[in-house]
């Protein structure tokens, strides 16, 4: 991959760096933007600032380790994440989760889906140059986190699911406050709507930029939001679903545009689809273990694991090889954010530079989760 | 045309841009609704399970619980903990392992709590402290047993 400096080059094309430490990334991420006036001809993404080789690290740990350096991958659905794995495990172990870790499991993804999308609002609205709903977000995403640190201990890297269940039993107050949060944040939402959603100004500035078609999507390997605004359905929780999403009733939302606009419009209404899964499952937690009883040494089997599971950005699967020791031979995490990363240089071109953090904004990128 | 439908957008963005504009003078009005804490002068209480770095506890007799089984060293990923034994001579003549020292790196700690649930005797437990800069990381690694304290009795 050849490196360019901030340089013209001979057909009068002007070739600039973005990042690697730019606001709008969020994150260590090099891009080397090729310009024609404002014109964008072309977008290199340079990637290994935050390299942490998290697969090879992973490689020397046992299958109870682990789990917890996944939260350092997608540092925004790190439950998410921690559930993919505990579901690998699991399937080698062939383990039966109890109905209350189950249930306690989907709730707290749906709570990160919540925080992950709703910190997502913000930052794009900032980047596309509003900066109060950046506060607004915030306001709401720190109620998810006390609940958290409440529960699992933490705010952010959890590391709550384990092999056969989740670490602790809910917290007393857990009901409680997830109720008030619910009731809550649904007047939020339309606050969300009133000061962005309907703003003309923000409309003008997403509809039709960083158009993709879904032939396109779906070979570029995007998953998620970003693939259910180009209308086709994916998601994994309806696919293939784990941990009883099979007996829940929700929709799936899709949009049909492929702008960044959809892209939008399809993340406001998972924030919707979230709340109603919450809903119908705060009432109804079984009682029982939230543990399953597994041996204080984890072997699993020779063989092959996958599985998937939906984050906030979309499909994350682990895959497992094992050779029957303590430590996984090969572990493999496929990331959704490196997938949808590799589409922007499709959906920039022929588009102005101002239009980029918008792009960017709406693919959802979490820097950690591309560069693992 | 073109002049009418350029009017027309110029009213619909302004009039959008108003509807934001109230609630930003809404939230400028209700001052309670905001929810900074001043910190430092103002402190959260944090959640009793709150992982803020690995202590041990000890008792008014200074006697902690640790035996020294090292199963908090083996289920770390990071390789926090570092466990020094040491062969005690027991009152019937034989010889007893025990904990000479349990050192602790925080800097290295990611707060996972493996070496909590992994515990058989309950002898660490998280503490709900997170101010943890210091001058020097020589200062992080932390001799966890009081001196001078032993194990408490009836703890195999």
């Amino acid at each position: 991959m050849q490196y360019e400096e901030v340089a013209t080059t001979q057909d009068g094309n002007l070739v600039i760096n973005v990042g690697p430490q730019h606001p709008a990334t969020h994150g260590v991420m090099h891009l080397v933007i090729t310009l024609h006036g404002e014109t964008i001809l072309n977008v290199q993404p340079h990637l290994g600032y935050i390299h942490r080789s998290i697969e090879k690290m992973c490689e020397s740990l046992s299958y109870r380790q682990f789990i917890y350096s996944t939260s350092r991958m997608d540092y925004l659905s790190s439950h998410i994440n921690n559930h993919g794995c505990a579901l690998a495990v699991e399937k080698g172990l062939q383990v039966e989760v109890p109905e209350r870790a189950k249930v306690i499991r989907v709730l707290m993804d749906e709570l990160t889906r919540i925080a992950s999308h709703v910190l997502w609002w913000g930052a794009m609205a900032m980047d596309v140059g509003a900066l109060t709903p950046f506060f607004h977000a915030f306001r709401e995403r720190e109620l998810i986190n006390d609940i958290m640190e409440e529960t699992c201990g933490a705010r952010l890297t959890m590391n709550y699911m384990v092999p056969g269940g989740v670490m602790f039993d809910l917290h007393p107050n857990f009901v409680k406050k997830v109720k008030e949060f619910v009731a809550f944040f649904r007047t939020k939402i339309d606050e969300y709507d009133t000061l962005v959603t309907y703003n003309v100004i923000f409309q003008e500035r997403m509809k039709n930029v960083g158009v993709i078609s879904a032939a396109d999507a779906v070979s570029f390997g995007c998953t998620g939001p970003v693939l259910r605004a180009c209308g086709v359905k994916s998601d994994i929780r309806k696919l293939a679903p784990y941990d009883g999403y099979e007996k829940l009733n929700f929709e799936e939302p899709l949009e049909t545009a492929g702008d960044s606009y959809a892209r939008y419009l399809v993340r406001m209404r998972e924030l919707r689809e979230s709340l109603s899964i919450i809903d119908q499952l705060i009432d109804n937690i079984p009682e029982g273990e939230f543990q399953a009883k597994t041996k204080a040494v984890l072997k699993l089997p020779k063989g092959e694991f996958y599985s998937r599971v939906e984050t906030a950005r979309g499909e994350f699967g682990v895959y497992i090889i094992s050779e029957g020791g303590l430590t996984p031979y090969r572990i493999h995490f496929r990331s959704p954010g490196f997938a949808n990363l590799s589409c922007l240089n499709h959906i920039a071109k022929g588009q102005k530079i101002g239009d980029l953090v918008a792009m960017m904004g709406t693919l959802d990128l979490v820097i950690p989760d591309i560069d693992r | 045309m073109f002049i009418v439908d350029y009017i027309k957008t110029v009213y619909n963005a302004s009039t959008s841009l108003l509807k934001g504009m109230r609630m930003t003078g809404y939230y400028f009005f209700n001052h309670k609704e905001i929810i900074t804490l001043q910190y430092p002068d103002v402190k959260q209480e944090l959640p009793e399970r709150f992982r803020g770095e690995v202590v041990m506890t000890h008792d008014e007799k200074n006697e902690h619980r640790c035996t020294g089984c090292t199963a908090c060293e083996l289920a770390c990923p990071n390789a926090t903990i570092k466990i020094v034994t040491k062969q005690e001579l027991q009152p019937d003549g034989k010889k007893k392992k025990a904990l000479e020292t349990f050192v602790y790196h925080l800097e290295l700690c990611t707060m996972c709590n493996l070496c909590i649930v992994a515990c058989p005797t309950d002898a660490i437990k998280m503490a709900q402290t997170f101010e943890h800069s210091v001058f020097d990381r020589n200062q992080l690694t932390k001799k966890l047993n009081a001196p001078g304290s032993k194990l408490m009795e009836g703890v195999e």
